[in-house]
């Protein structure tokens, strides 16, 4: 038995040790005017954000907030690329706006590495993860992926009613991350719980998003001492063994980029596979040409990923600036959607239309520049299998009931209840 | 014709290698690199552009 004493100290002890962040009050309810209140996390954003957006950059193309401590919200294509390509002004140290701002002391490496490190060390850290997720990596966990796709449909045997989203979408990157991080399978509807308070819970008071958090990292500090006794050939030994400069990580990055991995695994391409469910279920024309061409899904898929794009980040804006006509202060967040990018008319034709055939498609939908998803390829296979299982086995589908879909709140979007007609 | 990636612009999105895998191919951390010489045959012309208008960072070029 190995013993390694990064990960004996107890994690809370290590927790308290943290230089103390920011808080600010908390501020919900309807929004006034949302280009000077906005947030995203009101029933109104949740359940349909693009007119919103949309209107906005008409409007008030960079909107402002006061509340989160005050934020930003750009929601042309052209700004977007901007901040995110801006990596000197504008700091990942924290991803998801909230009403905590973490220290400035834990830059450039932040709590979860690497989508919360700046550079240089962003580059070393990211290299780290970079050979798991390529495509041919991905692509050995493609069979077992589409025969538990195969496996859940199996187990709609005999109802006339599902939910795609709960029932479908979800479990489908829970079991891959959970095989991939070497985590029990059974465990994969936990998951669930940690990703809604990281994700959803920005409202909530701090204690109890804390103590939540804490949950997380237990679960994580207690799957890693496992590994430790017992490794094997996944990415959890991988996270512990790796070197970086000559030395093994620091327990508060092998357990930080496992919560990323967990958090952003999960979420993301639930909401997505989610999305494109919905879509299709709303749609006959799509898809019947999709059950007569399933040629054409790689490319229909691009545009699900462009049309509902699933995730926004965020950034802190590094030293007060004047920036692209606005007057940005210190620590000011600014609310980076993708999903507004890829709605802009400058930047795309028919910029509003859902277009299953688009040729030309530059979507952001997996960010741009140095951050960009790590696990794209992943999310990306992940993604096709499910939609090729699904149209192979329930090629007729339509919403069981539309006013009963509902959406997350927050930086990821994605259906949460999505009940079908199958039979 | 001939394509170029730009390897300060590319990302590893991989949005030439899925479309032009005749053109394109991944290295061991996922970005794009161009095979061989990068000469475009008379018939793969339509695919390299595919891959240049679906690279989300504009790094590949058609020379």
């Amino acid at each position: 038995m190995t013993v390694d004493e990064r990960f004996s100290r107890d994690l809370r002890e290590t927790l308290k040790d943290r230089p103390l962040g920011v808080r600010n009050e908390i501020v919900t309810g309807p929004v006034s005017d949302w280009a000077a209140d906005f947030s995203h996390t009101e029933p109104e954003w949740a359940a349909d954000p693009y007119p919103i957006q949309d209107e906005l950059r008409q409007r008030c193309p960079i909107a402002h907030t006061e509340r989160f401590g005050g934020g930003w919200l750009p929601t042309r294509y052209e700004d977007v690329a901007a901040v995110a390509y801006d990596t000197e002004r504008f700091s990942s140290r924290a991803i998801i706006m909230s009403n905590f701002r973490p220290p400035r002391e834990i830059a450039p490496i932040g709590g979860a590495p690497p989508i919360s490190s700046d550079p240089p060390f962003h580059h070393h850290a990211r290299k780290l993860l970079l050979p798991a997720f390529t495509k041919a990596a991905v692509a050995r966990r493609e069979a077992a992926t589409r025969a538990f796709c195969h496996s859940l449909i199996d187990s709609f045997a005999g109802r006339d009613v599902v939910d795609a989203a709960h029932d479908y979408a979800q479990h489908i990157p829970m079991r891959v991350i959970a095989d991939m991080l070497g985590f029990p399978p059974e465990d994969g509807p936990r998951f669930r719980e940690f990703v809604e308070n990281a994700l959803e819970g920005v409202n909530s008071p701090p204690e109890e998003r804390v103590a939540r958090m804490e949950k997380l990292f237990d679960y994580l500090y207690a799957q890693i001492r496992d590994h430790v006794d017992n490794p094997r050939d996944d990415l959890t030994t991988y996270l512990i063994n790796v070197e970086l400069g000559g030395h093994k990580l620091s327990p508060e990055h092998v357990a930080g980029t496992m919560g990323l991995l967990l958090i952003a695994g999960v979420d993301t391409t639930w909401s997505a596979i989610g999305a494109s469910l919905w879509h299709l279920a709303k749609t006959p024309a799509d898809r019947a040409r999709l059950v007569a061409e399933p040629g054409l899904l790689p490319t229909a898929m691009e545009e699900f990923l462009r049309a509902y794009a699933p995730v926004t980040m965020a950034r802190l804006v590094k030293e007060d600036m004047r920036w692209n006509g606005v007057d940005m202060k210190a620590d000011d967040w600014v609310l980076l959607s993708f999903p507004a990018a890829n709605r802009d008319p400058a930047q795309f034709d028919r910029a509003d239309e859902v277009v299953i055939d688009r040729e030309v498609n530059r979507h952001a939908a997996f960010g741009l520049g140095i951050h960009r998803c790590v696990g794209s390829h992943l999310a990306r296979m992940e993604l096709r299998v499910a939609l090729e299982v699904w149209l192979e086995r329930i090629p007729d589908f339509g919403l069981a009931d539309p006013a009963a879909v509902t959406w997350s709140t927050g930086q990821v979007r994605g259906p949460r209840t999505l009940p079908v007609r199958i039979g | 014709m001939k394509v170029r990636i730009d390897s300060e612009r590319c990302q590893g999105h991989g949005r030439c290698y899925d479309l032009a895998p005749e053109l394109f191919g991944e290295d061991d951390e996922g970005y794009g690199h161009v095979l061989g010489d990068g000469a475009v045959p008379p018939d793969g012309e339509r695919t390299a552009r595919l891959a240049v208008s679906n690279c989300p960072e504009r790094a590949i070029e058609i020379l």
